[in-house]
């Protein structure tokens, strides 16, 4: 674009742009707002937490709520139960949909296309319509009412499986071709060559998996029936259902709590989230 | 390579039938491997998801609680599913929950996918970004909590801050006409990053040149967008429509946390509705035939999609 143009659009939209900016931040602030609130309101005694207008800065911040979060709550129990289960299925989904992505991309086999036609497909159920069989079977494995029966049915992972296919066919295919003729046998070109080269999508496929199951509710809801194999998130729900509205802070306490994982997760992986998300331009 | 026997499935390769060559043992261990690799993905997807949904189909043709034997019902649940008032409204309220929220959730993220892909500095446009994304990385359940004080009549902050501008307060959870915009609020607050991230991504794919093209043809504003951009654009509209309305179809924990159904049955959606009588009641074969209808359903709406976005979407 020439000097003169670039000018010219820019006086013609010298004013737009502040009121579309300021227009956005708004919209960020009526986004982040109620996060805000969480985080302030948790920081006020339970006594203020009622307080109208809200101090945005508490006036006398104290941690008052957060002891008693965990007065209320086992919240080690919660926050060990929930990192096993989250970090187990994230690396499960890893695995497996690192191992099935690479066979449908690079290897040759019989009934590859209806194969990838089902994992494919299976994008397309939504998980309350299979939950009532999937209980039964964990029910007849004896794995209700176990982490166990959160972690296993959810390695396979379709949505995984495509993007780590996508992947690898993306990379050359000659790295292959030349190790075979270096006498490499397929395991050896796939340990080699190409599983190095896989982190940044597995990345994708991992954190994508830590940030749907940290905050998964209804797998929990309906398997774990007992308090000492609950997750946070239903650990939370049950602590509000307990203080009813008696004490905003320390629920909103809980809240915060449960977030700073999932907040750590956003600023670390937050470009392969949203690489995941793009490519979801195909499903989730 | 060629194709040869051996199902995939087995970790194991059966031998192979006597009459064809045998492949050489690069192509035997080439089909190991591909075995090995696809099984756990393989055997997961079939115990886990091609039998469950078999066995909802049967479990919905029988009567069971778990505790006595299975009776045989046919058509029974079925019938008993369309007389059954809270599901035919649960199903109703599903629909309106899911015209309202995908609506301003792509409005939403359209809107705020082009304001930011407007000229701005480079930090500023990736804070905006990072701040419409966040929401998406907190739980629902909590993020309801939350929620549920925010909106709650007597000393909720968002009845508080209209009442600082003379409005009365509103019931958003206690009525029945509020209680449901609520709910599409609630999750379209939590749910529009994402369409946002994949309009932002549509948008970043269009080339620059034909926006350029369209300005020396003398578009511009409103006119350039509904008649450049949004053409480009329809590919990731029809994905983020797809996505946006099989999510809403399946709300949950929304509704759950926020009113439990309520008032009346006014916000009870049919995951609800399947999560009770399973759960609760030990309906297992009326909530197995809620679930196919539910299944049913989405097919038939992603099929509608599809037909219609033949006419709207323009692929290069």
């Amino acid at each position: 674009m020439s000097q003169a143009t670039l000018s010219l659009s820019r006086a013609r939209y010298s004013l737009a742009p502040w009121a579309r900016i300021a227009a956005l931040a708004v919209c960020a602030l009526l986004t982040l707002g109620p996060v805000i609130w969480t985080v302030s309101t948790s920081l006020r005694t339970p006594a203020e937490s009622f307080d109208l207008p809200p101090q945005i800065i508490p006036t006398s911040p104290t941690t008052e709520a957060y002891s008693g979060v965990f007065d209320q709550l086992d919240v080690w129990l919660l926050a060990l139960n929930s990192t096993l289960v989250t970090a187990l299925i994230a690396v499960g989904q890893m695995i497996t949909a690192g191992l099935a992505g690479y066979a449908f991309a690079r290897l040759e086999f019989r009934f590859k296309k209806p194969l990838f036609g089902l994992v494919l497909a299976t994008m397309m159920v939504p998980l309350q319509v299979t939950i009532v069989p999937v209980f039964l079977v964990l029910k007849q494995l004896s794995l209700t009412d176990t982490l166990l029966g959160l972690i296993i049915p959810a390695f396979p992972t379709a949505f995984g499986t495509f993007l780590m296919r996508q992947y690898f066919l993306g990379m050359p295919k000659d790295l292959g071709e030349a190790a075979m003729l270096d006498g490499a046998g397929p395991w050896r070109i796939f340990r080699s060559v190409y599983a190095p080269l896989a982190a940044p999508g597995l990345a994708i496929v991992g954190v994508l998996a830590f940030n749907y199951h940290w905050n998964e509710f209804f797998r929990p809801l309906i398997l774990e029936t007992s308090g000492q194999n609950y997750t946070l998130p239903l650990g939370l729900v049950s602590l509000q259902g307990n203080l009813g509205t008696g004490s905003i802070s320390v629920v909103l306490a809980g809240v915060v709590l449960s977030m700073l994982p999932a907040v750590a997760v956003f600023i670390v992986g937050q470009r392969p989230l949203r690489e995941g998300i793009t490519s979801a331009g195909v499903n989730r | 390579m060629t194709n040869t026997q051996v199902p995939p499935v087995r970790s194991r390769p059966a031998a192979p039938p006597p009459s064809l060559p045998r492949p050489s043992a690069r192509e035997r261990g080439t089909r190991l491997l591909a075995a090995l690799f696809l099984a756990p993905t393989i055997v997961g997807i079939v115990v886990f998801t091609v039998v469950p949904i078999v066995g909802s189909v049967v479990l919905s043709l029988f009567h069971w609680n778990v505790i006595d034997p299975p009776s045989f019902a046919g058509a029974a649940n079925y019938r008993e599913v369309f007389g059954d008032s809270t599901v035919l409204v649960s199903f109703r309220n599903t629909l309106v929950f899911m015209v309202f929220a995908v609506a301003l959730q792509l409005l939403i993220a359209l809107v705020l996918a082009l304001a930011v892909n407007g000229r701005m500095p480079v930090w500023l446009r990736s804070v905006f970004r990072s701040a419409f994304f966040f929401p998406l990385v907190l739980s629902a359940a909590s993020i309801s909590v939350v929620m549920k004080y925010l909106f709650n009549q007597d000393f909720g902050l968002v009845n508080w801050l209209l009442g600082t501008v003379g409005i009365a307060p509103v019931p958003w959870l206690t009525s029945e006409n509020a209680a449901m915009a609520t709910v599409v609020l609630v999750y379209v607050w939590q749910q529009f990053g994402f369409s946002f991230l994949l309009f932002v991504g549509g948008l970043n794919n269009i080339p620059k040149e034909i926006h350029e093209a369209a300005a020396l043809d003398g578009a511009t504003g409103l006119r350039k967008h509904l008649h450049v951009t949004l053409p480009l654009l329809s590919p990731t509209l029809l994905v983020a429509s797809v996505v946006g309305i099989i999510n809403a179809l399946q709300v949950f924990e929304q509704p759950y946390v926020l009113t439990n159904g309520g008032p009346g049955d006014s916000t009870r959606t049919v995951v609800m509705v399947i999560y009770e009588s399973a759960f609760e009641q030990l309906r297992f074969g009326e909530a197995s035939a809620v679930g196919v209808l539910l299944f049913v359903l989405i097919m038939a709406v992603t099929a509608v999609q599809f037909r219609l976005s033949r006419r709207f979407v323009h692929y290069e």
